[in-house]
């Protein structure tokens, strides 16, 4: 680490430095994430690739806060998250952060309205501000006619649909989403990946940790993993038309 | 670069030349007749945002050679204010060479080959790590599948031209997967050695 070279850079909202995670001890000990180091501008999406045991999840669990490094350090908006207390961390996850995983992790026993306005009841918002914005993002996924179903009632792409929706509860500074269309057939997942992409357009910070191509062509800019380690970066310009048409098999 | 010998000279600023244009203009004729403007018109609505840079004066060259070749017909229809207009019709040979076309089930190919040889090259003579140059066309790949993504996620629900954009998309996908293959493949070559 250069030591001249401030921890806290402007314009990015979340950064990681040298992080490191390691599982096990002595012969068992694996490294997970090695030396990983990650800025991410507001308004970007990054989408983190790899395969299965490559250390991406582990990555996201930090960068949320659900675990903590074994070295390195995890930045959100100029603080260091990676060394607050359980409590200070906890709140800190429930205000700026949006979680949607491959799973759901709806309350079963909870409408969709409910699921979704839980967040902004638990960070202490009013209860009728938090319904009002539950009802405005239940819309924007396009499930309003649905507000009054239980999960078990809703098919699995409206089930990931709440559970966006519940993300964007307390206006996150960031979205983790790991696998989000993991559990889900071709049409749902066209659902969530105009969803995502809608995301991106309105410009809100998203990190996707995905092994689909699909899900992960929706991103600006893309990170593959091996082996715990960032091996390759690039980032996704707008599409032009023209290598399209060769594509296609339509260019002769 | 060169242009390979043989290849067709591109000049980007008067865009694609359409493969099949022949089949499918014949094609098109083979209902009712019908006039270039309506035909190129037919062609940019099957293609959707793909036919912008589509070559402007194909369609018209294409009708003429047709004709010459005696696949189809033509008749001069007069139109009050304007010029007259060439209304073209398909003619018997034209409509044999329709039902060929419909028939022939050869399809374009899909061109492992080259990668597969260059990565056994890479590897046998120490040259590049496989696993590294799967990794970088794999990024390159997605950056094509953003691309024909992006433009698919705006067209509208049913649009014809949405279904050739999925079709792009899900080649590009077979493709990756394989990558992923080779890239298993080579990492436990790499590792066992």
């Amino acid at each position: 680490m250069s030591a001249i070279e401030s921890p806290q850079r402007a314009g990015t909202v979340l950064r990681t430095h040298a992080l490191e995670k390691d599982y096990g001890e002595g012969e068992g000990l694996v490294r997970a994430l090695d030396a990983v180091e990650l800025e991410v501008n507001p308004g970007e999406t990054v989408a983190v690739m790899g395969p299965s045991g490559c250390g991406k999840s582990t990555l996201l669990h930090l960068l949320g806060g659900l675990e903590r490094p074994s070295a390195g350090e995890v930045w959100l908006a100029g603080g260091r998250v990676d060394r607050l207390s359980e409590k200070a961390l906890a709140r800190l996850r429930r205000r700026a952060i949006g979680f949607v995983f491959q799973a759901f992790h709806l309350m079963d026993e909870l409408t969709a309205l409910e699921n979704v306005e839980l967040p902004a009841l638990l960070a202490g918002g009013s209860s009728r501000a938090a319904r009002r914005r539950a009802a405005e993002l239940l819309e924007h996924v396009g499930l309003a006619d649905r507000a009054d179903h239980l999960p078990s009632a809703l098919s699995g792409g409206q089930r990931q649909r709440v559970a966006i929706a519940r993300a964007l509860s307390n206006e996150p500074l960031v979205v983790l989403a790991d696998e989000p269309t993991g559990n889900l057939d071709t049409a749902a997942t066209l659902d969530v990946l105009r969803l995502l992409d809608g995301l991106r357009a309105a410009g809100q910070t998203l990190i996707i940790v995905t092994h689909e191509e699909r899900v992960a062509a929706t991103a600006d800019r893309l990170i593959s993993m091996r082996d715990g380690a960032f091996v390759e970066e690039t980032r996704l310009t707008r599409g032009s038309t023209g290598r399209l048409s060769e594509l296609t098999g339509l260019e002769g | 670069m060169r242009e390979p010998a043989g290849a067709p000279i591109k000049k980007p600023s008067s865009g694609y030349q359409l493969r099949v244009v022949q089949e499918v203009l014949l094609a098109l004729l083979a209902q009712d007749g019908s006039h270039g403007y309506e035909l190129r018109a037919r062609l940019q609505l099957a293609l959707g945002p793909l036919a912008e840079a589509l070559n402007a004066g194909q369609v018209y060259v294409t009708l003429n050679r047709l004709e010459k070749a005696g696949l189809v017909t033509s008749e001069r229809v007069g139109q009050t204010d304007r010029p007259d207009r060439k209304v073209y019709g398909l003619s018997a040979a034209g409509r044999e060479r329709v039902f060929e076309w419909l028939e022939d089930t050869s399809w374009p190919k899909p061109a492992p080959a080259e990668f597969h040889l260059k990565l056994v090259a890479a590897a046998a003579a120490g040259l590049a790590d496989p696993v590294r140059l799967v990794d970088v066309q794999r990024h390159a790949l997605l950056a094509e599948l953003a691309g024909a993504q992006r433009t698919a996620l705006v067209e509208p629900d049913g649009s014809v031209a949405g279904l050739l954009l999925e079709g792009v998309v899900l080649r590009l996908q077979a493709d990756l997967r394989w990558l992923e293959e080779c890239g298993r493949y080579w990492t436990e070559t790499k590792e066992r050695r």
